[in-house]
């Protein structure tokens, strides 16, 4: 009897714990649903008030005038994808040829020490990047372009380089490194050199790999914050790369503690959010797709 | 020389040299921060609250905020992560709601941190009331590092052999004592893994505290939090400020440098322990 009433409240005891497990589980879903809840909510009721045309179109953003306070987003949405884009052009390159180094050049030794030190450059915070741009990369690239503005767009592009680099570089190795050595044996016994070998079989084999790379890596620049921020001087204006800009994530990061809650402004922070997710999300599921293509090629 | 062998060894080089210049830009930033920031550091300015404006004094507010700020958030995040993978991994099979869950984790690591920051003091610090707070900090910042501990913790699992379940599912242990016996302790090693790397990311990050948990140094302020309610000062959130909001930049460069350093040994140390402790478990592993 004593026996029974032990084994059925072990029975009960598995079974609590089953459900906590799913219970913590459940967390991450409760709380992916409660930031798009809470997203939409706060930023749609903007949309009541301004248009969502003027908001994502409109050329003046001025949240704070007294006369005519105006949302208009593209500036900042301009400023995003400067900055991003010159973190691109800049980091692909070199990310790409350093990953080719590291997986196929490099002698054993250089690569043990490598992809640690890669590994630890991911590791450094965002506003360490964003002090020294602040500080010494904005004096560096004042005087060799001769430029009026010590904060401009490509200080930030050039400091999110080397911030989404270790992405870029360590994803892309990834991809090449997955190629099956099959491929690369059968180049090398046709008489193809390491190089010719590298340009013809692994690169063209492993470019969904690379493509995925590049694209986590736009996704990552984009949501970056604390670097661009102390960068790019925050001049909400359509210019050119030499000139101050600002960014999506700079602005919710200057304005959010400035304005009264509940308010317009407070309301259209978290529209801008909602635009800047869209194009975040949208980057990532571009990966995955692409990340989950290659891995279906592979087997 | 074989023209095509010229040619490889001209790509080869210039590869080395791209590879070897990223790594020179680092080590050079690296170094400009050790040679700025460690005339700064001494034993006050590791122990003092910031003095006369903050020209003067060091920066024990700002790593105890840290400290506090870090622990709570990981206090929060390590079970329910490391439980979350427990259950995907050992109890749940292939079913409609773990793709949800799964696909749940993925978008969570993928929303920029300023976002987790807007939510959280959109939440937390204004419709919960819990103000800017250690709490709304750490609240925000566990939205930011559960996906990390989970799927560290997921892969650590993983790796451990079914062998090792059956045979105790065979001897008659249920589930749970499966689990709890024959499966944790060998993924242990993997989970404090990704536990550490969690701490270093929630240390190192600074917009989500900025918008929730920290204030620009007031000079009443204590030195340590007296309550989760209290703001505190913190040591990403203090290089921010002191670096664009101080009235004078240039006057407290080096405490700015300074702190710096200390934040930057504190993550890549971190993250040092963290690659040791997994080299060493992958040389030792036996099965």
């Amino acid at each position: 009897m004593r026996g029974k009433e032990k084994k059925r409240s072990a029975i009960w005891k598995e079974t609590l714990i089953e459900k906590a497990l799913l219970a913590s589980a459940l967390v991450s879903v409760v709380v992916v649903v409660l930031i798009f809840a809470f997203l939409i909510s706060q930023g749609g009721s903007a949309f009541g008030r301004i248009s969502i045309i003027d908001f994502l179109l409109g050329t003046k953003w001025e949240p704070t005038s007294v006369i005519a306070p105006s949302f208009g987003t593209l500036p900042l949405l301009y400023g995003t994808m400067l900055v991003t884009s010159i973190a691109m052009v800049v980091s692909v390159p070199l990310g790409l040829m350093a990953a080719i180094y590291i997986a196929e050049v490099a002698y054993p030794l250089e690569k043990e020490i490598l992809k640690p030190v890669i590994e630890l450059l991911s590791a450094v915070p965002s506003v360490i990047y964003g002090l020294f741009a602040l500080v010494v990369l904005a004096t560096w690239i004042q005087q060799l372009t001769g430029t009026s503005y010590r904060l401009n767009a490509l200080n930030g592009g050039v400091i999110l380089a080397i911030m989404v680099l270790p992405t870029v570089v360590s994803l892309a190795e990834d991809a090449i490194t997955a190629v099956p050595r099959e491929y690369k044996e059968a180049a090398i016994a046709l008489g193809a050199s390491n190089w010719e070998t590298i340009r013809s079989v692994l690169l063209p084999s492993a470019s969904s790999g690379i493509l995925a790379a590049v694209f986590l890596g736009f996704g990552r620049a984009v949501g970056e914050t604390m670097a661009v921020l102390m960068a790019t001087g925050n001049v909400a204006a359509i210019g050119s790369i030499l000139e101050p800009t600002r960014t999506m994530t700079s602005t919710i990061a200057i304005e959010t503690l400035e304005v009264d809650f509940g308010g317009l402004h407070y309301n259209t922070l978290f529209a801008l959010a909602i635009e800047l997710f869209v194009i975040t999300f949208a980057f990532n599921y571009l990966a995955d797709i692409i990340g989950k293509r290659l891995r279906r090629m592979g087997r | 020389m074989n023209k095509k062998i010229l040619k490889q060894r001209i790509y080869f080089q210039i590869f080395r040299v791209v590879t070897a210049s990223v790594i020179i830009f680092i080590l050079l930033m690296i170094g400009i921060f050790i040679t700025n920031g460690a005339s700064a550091i001494n034993w006050t300015f590791l122990t003092d609250k910031p003095r006369e404006g903050m020209t003067q004094g060091g920066i024990f507010p700002a790593i105890m905020g840290t400290l506090y700020l870090t622990l709570l958030t990981i206090a929060f995040a390590f079970p329910i992560g490391v439980a979350s993978a427990i259950y995907l991994v050992e109890y749940a099979g292939e079913s409609r709601l773990v793709q949800v869950i799964n696909s749940a984790i993925t978008n969570l690591a993928g929303v920029p941190s300023i976002i987790h920051g807007l939510f959280g003091f959109g939440l937390f610090v204004t419709y919960l009331q819990f103000g800017t707070s250690i709490l709304s900090g750490a609240l925000t910042l566990f939205l930011l590092v559960l996906p990390i501990v989970i799927s560290a913790a997921r892969e650590a699992l993983l790796t451990v052999p079914k062998s090792f379940r059956e045979g105790s599912l065979a001897l008659g242990a249920t589930k749970w004592q499966t689990v709890r016996e024959n499966v944790l302790p060998y993924g242990l090693p993997g989970i404090l893994t990704g536990a550490i790397l969690a701490l270093a990311r929630a240390a190192g990050e600074t917009a989500p505290i900025l918008l929730t948990a920290t204030f620009f140094f007031s000079a009443g302020a204590p030195a340590v939090p007296t309550s989760l309610l209290d703001g505190t000062m913190a040591l990403s959130t203090h290089i921010y400020y002191m670096a664009t909001q101080h009235p004078n930049p240039a006057l407290v460069r080096s405490l700015t440098y300074g702190t710096a350093l200390v934040l930057l040994l504190l993550v890549l140390s971190l993250n040092l322990v963290a690659i040791v402790i997994r080299t060493r478990h992958r040389r030792r592993r036996n099965w």
